[in-house]
Formats: C-alpha cells, structure tokens, sequence
C-alpha cells in the first residue's frame, strides 16, 4: 500500500506492507536507523520519534496510517557535526552509556519541554491552574516512558535540565 | 609486556589525558543516532532477508512432530531452519543448553526454528504458521524444593571452592556472646539491555561474517566455529557498537547461530534479532539464591565467626552463582567457613549477570552486618570499621594491594550526614513519609586478564588502536583514546580507536569489571612497542625520547611524530601479560553506598530520596564515563531492591513476565540525583595504568543499602527481594 511521509522534512512516498510498523518504515526501508527497536511493543521507548510535533512510540502504530505527516527522527535533530542543543548536552553530561536508547530519550526530551511550555499537566503537577514547574521530579516523570537499563537517568536529567534552564 | 613487577612512573603519570574527565569520543554518533548497531547494517549488506525465532512452547521434553507446511508456503518464506534441517551442530564451550534445541528440549523459549522471510511481516506472519506437537515430561523448577538434591558444584577458577573452612566456625559460633543467623532469597534477575541479541550474517563461500552484538569477541569467534564445524579462521565477528550487555551478551547465543544457519539455507545474508518477549526464557539469566549467614562476635564488634552459604539451581552441566565469595574476603574473623550448593533445575539456562556472585551475595551479607550491628548496639559504619582487614582473611601472610576501604566508609559517612541517623528504625516523619537512612559496604574483586592491540602511525602523526575490545557502554573508546594518545603525547583528535572486530587482536573483552584497565594496559604494552620503532627510526635512545605535544625530543632535537611514518606506517603490536602479583596480593575494590528513602506510611510506597557511593578502585581512568559506570550499577542495584524478579511458573517452567512490561526494571521516575565520590588512589600492583575496574563495584552492596533503608524507616526487616510493599505493608507503624 502506497503512503507518503514527510520524515525531517524530506517528502517520501513508499510502497508498504499494511503491517509494517512506523517504526520499521522508519528502520528497514528508509534506512533511518537513528530510531532504536527496544521491545517492539510500546514498553521501552527506544522508538520515541515526532509526529507533527508530538512524541509516539513509532513500534505502535503502522506506517499507513500516517498518510502525509511530518515524522521527526533523531536524525532530523543534529549531526555528529552540527548537534542539536539537547543532543549536545547530553554528551557534556554522559546522559547515555551504551546509546541504544539515547535518540529515543532525547526525542521524549526534547517533546516533554515542549509539553510543560503549553502547560500540560502531568501526574506529578501539584496545581492544575497554573503553568507546571520545570522541575528534576517534572521531568522523571515525563520521561519515564523512555528506559535507560544502563542507568543514566540522574545525567539525563541534568543534561535535560540544563537545555530548560536556557530555554526559561 | 609482562607486568610482573609493580608499576613505577611511567608516561601514563603524565594524566594530561588520562585521568581527565573527557567526553566521551563516540558520545557524538550516540546522540544523533548514527552510531551502527548489529541490525542496522545497511552500509555492509544492502538486502538482507528476515529471521524470525520460534522458541519452545515446553520447559522438558521432545518434539514429536513439526509441521512446517503452511509456514513454508506462506508469502515470501525463503527458508526455515530446524535441528531436523540444520546439519550436525556442536555445542559452544560457553553453552550450557544447545543454541538450536529439537528434537529434545531443555528450557522453556529455547529456539527450535528461524523462519525466513523477504520481509520482516512475511517471516513473523510465517513463523506463526509452524506447528509442534510435544511431548512434555516433567521437570525441576522450584530451587527451593530442590535444596535437598543439591549437590556441590564443580570447582574451577571461576567459581572458586564448593566449600572454604578455616580455623573452627561450629565452636567459635557456639562460644559467640552475640550471633545472627538469618536465610536471605534472592530472586532470578534478567540483564534487560535495551538493545535485543541481534545478528546480520553474510556467507561469502565458506566463509561467514556475522555483524553481531557481543561482548566477547574472541570467546564468540570460537564458539561459533565450534558449533558450525568450521575453522576459526573461517569466522569473522563484528561488533562495534553494542546496545548493552550485563553479561547477557558475553556468550554466543541464538540469534548469531540462527542467522548464520539462516543465511546457508536462504543462500543470502539473514538478520535475526530475538524477540523481546523471548529474550527472558531464550537467554542466561542471573540465577536465583537461598544465602543463610550466620554471624558470631564479641560484644564489642569484633566477628570471631562467619559463615555464608548459598544454593542456586542451573540446568545439569551449568554453575552456581558464587554468593558466598565476597564472605572469603570483606571482613576479619579467625573462625570463616563457605560453601555453595546446586540444584539442578529445568529452568532456562542461568549464567553470568553484572557482578556475579557478588551482587546478590552482597545484598544479603550486608543486610545481615544491619542486623548484627543493631543487635550489638553499634553504628553500622562503625561495625564495619572494626572488622575491617588490610590482608586475606583466609591466608594472613597475603596483603592486599590496596584496601582504603575504612576511607571510604568514613568519608561517605561525612558527606552523607550520617551523624543525623537515628539508630532507632521508624523514628523520622515527614508528613505522609517514614524516612529511613541507611548503608552497606561495596566489594568487588580485581581481575587481570591478556589483553592485546595492535597501533598504526601515519605520517600525519595519527595513531590508530586496533583491538577487539569492546564498548558496551562502558566508554572503551574513550579511554582506549586516552591511554593512547597519553603514551604517544598526541592530542585525543590525532586518535583512532576502531573495536569489536576479530580481525584485530584479542583483548581482554567486556566482563566481570576487567576490560577497562586490561584492555588499556594492552594498548599501553602496543603503545611502548611503537614508541622503540619510532625512536629506532628517528635515530633517537627510545629510553631518553620523550613524547608529547604530537612531537619527539631528545634533549634539544625535536621532531614531529608522523616523520618516523615518512616512508609508511609503521604498525606495533603487543599484549599485556600478568605474573602473579594476584597471587602475592588480593585485588580487589571497596566501596561504601549510602542511600535516604522514604515509605509512605499509609499505601507503603517506597521512594529513593538520596543515594551516594564512594569508590576506591585504583587509578580512575576518565571520572566523567567511570562516574556513569557507578550510577548506572546503583540504578541497577535499586531495580535489584525493589522491584526486579523473573517469576518462576513451577508447574510449566518457565519465566512469566518476559517481557519489560512484565519485568519491571528502573525508570526515570524511579531514580534520584545520585553522587558518587572516587578516592584518589593508584594501585602499582594492577597494571602499568594503575586502575582497577569500577563498572560492578557500584552495584556491589547497593541492594542492601535500600533494604537497610527501608528497615530504618519502617522498623520492618525484610529479606527477601525484591522488597515489594505486599511483604510489609501489614506490618508498617500504626497511621496516627
């Protein structure tokens, strides 16, 4: 089945199985493997990318169903050249260790400022009347949709911390 | 190079580079995504098929028919491998149960058939359509109902001794004014890395190339020659990147046998990763424990008995999980025994995970050095304290290298604010909290291993370490880096480190916190070899010859390094080799963890509020990737307390919540700010760089510093993990 994707702002139009995830469009057709296979179900994360603008787990949707959106990958954000404000920081920080989950946290990173910006709540916001805080127990729970078994989640934070801190 | 002697100054001493909290060289290819992992080889092979794993729907038993019909006639199948299929096969020397089970089945998900498709939906919409029919038998999956047909493990390096007595615990126990004598479980852990065993497998004639992603190079070249038949040389292992380990990746497993088998039978290069939801039950596994430890000392602290035991169960031809050997070595005690037992278990195949036998040993001897410091009124630092050793317990004319582990205790004391502790448990409120403050010691042992790499220098100056060390997270290539470009006096951007390849020389590998001063220390003993040819070549005494800031002097001639390559690279190759100064001194590493939690005193949730380690462990080599080393042992360390356990079905056998919905790891929310303080030490007695390992020392103890933690805030002892609040809730302090 035909679909077109907008993937970092460069139009594709692909020939797909009906059961192939974004994820793996993503992966094994268009070569994007920026974006990590974790689990394959929706339970670690390492497939955080944009669509217009807000964070998915791309293992848990197909690829046809996105006929024309614009998805945003880790590779849209930076190059090993030019990085990405957030990607940067988190190599001042050492927010990652073995990296496979790493594009998804940065992706969930980078969506979750964006998120407390337009003052969506979350489950650890104590006033629903106001804007939430920018704060570390702010961010460990928005991020917690992204595993890190390697443990760098009190870097993740800091890296994530310092880019809001800039951004406030 | 030998080391056999302990280490004077040398260029490492230097530290301009080493020892400097750089960032790490592949953090950039990390961060965007372009760092290549085992399935995402498009630049090597443009058009691989698919691998799906079938694993066995039975724990023990046969097959007695496979119906691969439908399978084989689905759209797109291009191949199905089974052991009916796959020719004779051998087994890895590092395999417990073979990596392609059929007809007989030894655990629950071992794999039994890839299918092999065009597509990845055509293999996974194939593999559905196989058909087995089993004959199940019986077996053993319950450890503790196979505690009375345990037997004593085979004793090798590795494990150590089945038993250790010295002096005579029975009567110094018995004589012993205070005694503890408790039994601690620990529960069947999984490693969970992120990234699943993945493989891409290329035949080109008789010779196989596997991209993969292993720990291992040199043990995972053998093995896969060992299994396929074939001569080593015939087998190329490719892993540059790996996307976390623990352990789980230091063997050859199924994913690299299938594939190779896959890309025979399809006659075109096949990528396999396993499923997640296989990977509990088709993997190793760190393996459950029941520890009983008895304690006996005088009423001022002093331990005159001590004694630790430990049953795990493995398939039959497996190991046990050496818990009681920490025990041999932490604290003082005239009077010591240990001993391990096993059980021989159906259960999928257990085997090493980040620290093993120290990390669930220490989660219960440190729970138990708690309770005996309660119950001799004493702090618990300072129990320690007095108990502490500078030789080996078992053999007193044996010292160690280098033991600040008192240091540790007292300065992680310091800045913990151990002196605002209450030695009453479930004195502190705050509001809806119970706040517990806690400790327990880290240990964890040094291990020398050969290790080798090979260094080119080009005429440009650039210096290029080829090694088949690997980085699993752990920042290989950044200190490789460092010990480099420190011995050559070049600056980190004239320095290349390619890894993970069996093409370059074996190297110590990534395990049991061993690759980080081995593998430099081989590419040290390459650097010292190539800095002789450069002063040969150059006309200069490579003894007077100094090297630094890309140049070579001696005395007032200086000239730049790549003029020794004017004519062609020059290319050094070497290994680091030990003698036994493990012998002569114990190596090991200390430690002392420190963690706050807080337990809501009405639903019993328990948060951690603060953590601190402080580490001794030789010369750190980059503090900035080191200090990640320890936070992410911690994090792990928590996951260990409070919530991680692979539930045992002991009817079917097998492992339930194999998946990372159902095996609950660690997250975000889970984890506070968390400090770690090194101790500024070398230890000559190491290696030329003077370091020992640090990547498991930080899980080493953590477990217990949580369950003391939770003790101290709710005055409820529990000891048996995961400490879940279903084990204490009836019993917290009453709501006022």
């Amino acid at each position: 089945m035909k679909v077109r994707l907008v993937v970092n702002g460069t139009p594709h139009e692909l020939n797909l199985d009906t059961r192939t995830s974004l994820l793996d469009a993503l992966r094994e057709h268009l070569h994007l493997t920026g974006t990590k296979k974790g689990c394959d179900h929706g339970q670690c994360g390492a497939c955080t990318v944009l669509v217009d603008g807000v964070r998915i787990n791309s293992c848990l949707t197909l690829a046809v169903m996105h006929e024309g959106d614009r998805v945003t990958t880790i590779e849209g954000l930076g190059t090993p050249e030019r990085l990405h404000p957030m990607q940067a920081a988190f190599v001042r920080h050492d927010g990652y260790q073995c990296g496979y989950c790493t594009p998804g946290q940065i992706c969930s990173a980078i969506a979750v400022l964006d998120e407390i910006n337009e003052g969506i709540p979350s489950h650890v916001t104590e006033r629903l009347d106001g804007a939430p805080e920018l704060s570390a127990d702010e961010l460990r729970e928005r991020m917690t949709g992204n595993v890190c078994r390697c443990g760098a989640y009190s870097n993740i934070v800091d890296a994530i911390s310092e880019i809001a801190g800039s951004r406030a | 190079m030998k080391f056999d002697t302990p280490a004077t100054t040398n260029p490492i001493d230097r530290l301009k580079v080493v020892g400097q909290p750089l960032d790490r060289i592949d953090g950039p290819l990390k961060t965007t995504g372009t760092a290549p992992y085992a399935y995402e080889r498009h630049d090597v092979v443009a058009d691989p098929a698919y691998g799906h794993v079938v694993g066995a729907a039975i724990a023990k038993g046969r097959i007695q028919r496979m119906d691969l019909a439908a399978a084989r006639h689905a759209p797109g199948v291009l191949a199905i491998v089974t052991a009916a299929n796959a020719g004779t096969l051998d087994k890895g020397s590092f395999n417990t149960a073979r990596l392609l089970g059929g007809p007989d089945i030894e655990h629950y998900h071992q794999a039994v058939a890839l299918v092999v498709a065009e597509s990845f939906e055509q293999a996974r919409a194939a593999a559905e359509l196989v058909r087995i029919d089993y004959a199940p038998e019986p077996g053993s999956f319950n450890l503790r109902a196979a505690a009375g047909s345990a037997t004593l493990p085979h004793e090798n390096d590795i494990t150590g001794p089945a038993e250790t007595h010295v002096g005579d615990f029975t009567e110094a126990f018995a004589r012993a004014p205070v005694t503890l004598d408790e039994t601690y479980t620990t529960p069947d852990h999984s490693h969970a890395m992120m990234e699943p065993h993945a493989t891409l497998a290329q035949w080109d004639g008789d010779r196989l190339t596997v991209w993969t992603s292993n720990q291992m190079i040199a043990w995972a070249n053998a093995d896969l020659a060992k299994t396929l038949g074939l001569p080593k040389e015939k087998v190329r292992v490719v892993s540059p990147f790996i996307g976390g380990g623990f352990g789980g990746k230091l063997f050859l497993r199924a994913d690299v046998l299938l594939a190779a088998l896959g890309a025979r039978a399809a006659g075109r290069p096949v990528k396999v990763a396993l499923q997640r939801p296989l990977i509990a039950n088709n993997t190793t596994h760190r393996p459950a424990t029941i520890q009983r430890i008895r304690l006996g000392a005088e009423r001022d602290g002093t331990i005159t008995a001590i004694a630790h035991e430990s049953l795990s169960g493995d398939l039959k031809g497996g190991g046990p999980e050496t818990a009681v050997n920490q025990t041999r070595l932490l604290y003082a005690g005239r009077n010591r025994m240990t001993a391990m037992r096993l059980a021989v278990l159906d259960l999928p195949e257990g085997n090493a995970m980040r620290a093993p036998g120290e990390a669930p040993g220490m989660m219960a001897l440190e729970i138990a050095m708690d309770e005996m410091a309660e119950k001799l009124g004493l702090d618990p630092v300072e129990f320690r304290i007095r108990n502490d050793t500078q030789v080996d317990p078992e053999n007193p004319q044996r010292p160690f290298s280098s033991r600040p582990f008192i240091e540790c205790l007292r300065l992680g004391a310091e800045r913990f604010g151990w002196s605002a502790r209450s030695p009453r448990p479930g004195q502190r409120r705050e509001g809806q909290w119970l706040i517990g403050m806690a400790m327990a010691a880290a240990f964890r042992n040094n291990l020398l291993m050969k290790s080798g790499a090979r260094v080119r220098l080009d005429k440009a100056g650039r210096v290029t370490v080829e090694t088949d060390m690997t980085d699993i997270g752990t920042g290989s290539y950044t200190i490789i880096a460092q010990t480099a470009a420190e011995t050559m006096g070049v600056p980190m951007e004239q320095v290349v480190v390619r890894l993970g390849d069996s093409e370059f020389p074996v190297s110590a590998g990534s395990g049991g916190q061993f690759g980080a001063n081995n593998a430099t220390s081989g590419v040290y003993a390459a650097c010292v070899k190539l800095r002789e040819e450069v002063a040969r070549r150059l006309g200069f005494n490579s003894r007077e010859a100094e090297f630094s800031d890309g140049e070579v002097r001696v005395g007032n001639r200086t000239i730049a390094l790549g003029a020794a390559a004017a004519e062609g690279e020059i290319v050094a190759e070497d290994f680091i080799e030990y003698g036994d100064l493990d012998k002569t001194h114990q190596q090991s590493t200390f430690g002392a963890h420190f963690v706050e939690v807080a337990v809501d005193r009405a639903t019993g949730e328990a948060r951690i509020r603060r953590m601190l380690a402080v580490c001794a462990a030789g010369r750190i080599l980059n503090p900035k990737s080191a200090r990640s080393q320890v936070i992410g042992a911690m994090t792990m360390g928590a996951g260990a307390a409070l919530m991680e356990e692979l539930a045992v079905d002991t009817r079917r056998g097998f492992f339930v919540n194999h998946d990372l919905a159902g095996y609950e790891v660690p997250v975000h929310a889970d984890v506070p700010h968390q400090e770690v303080i090194f101790l500024d030490e070398t230890d000559p007695f190491s290696s030329p760089m003077k370091a020992k390992g640090v990547g498991e020392l930080g899980i080493c103890g953590v477990g217990a510093a949580v369950a003391n933690a939770i003790y101290s805030a709710t005055g409820v002892r529990i000891r048996d993990y995961p400490i879940t609040l279903d084990k204490y809730l009836d019993r917290l302090p009453d709501v006022a």
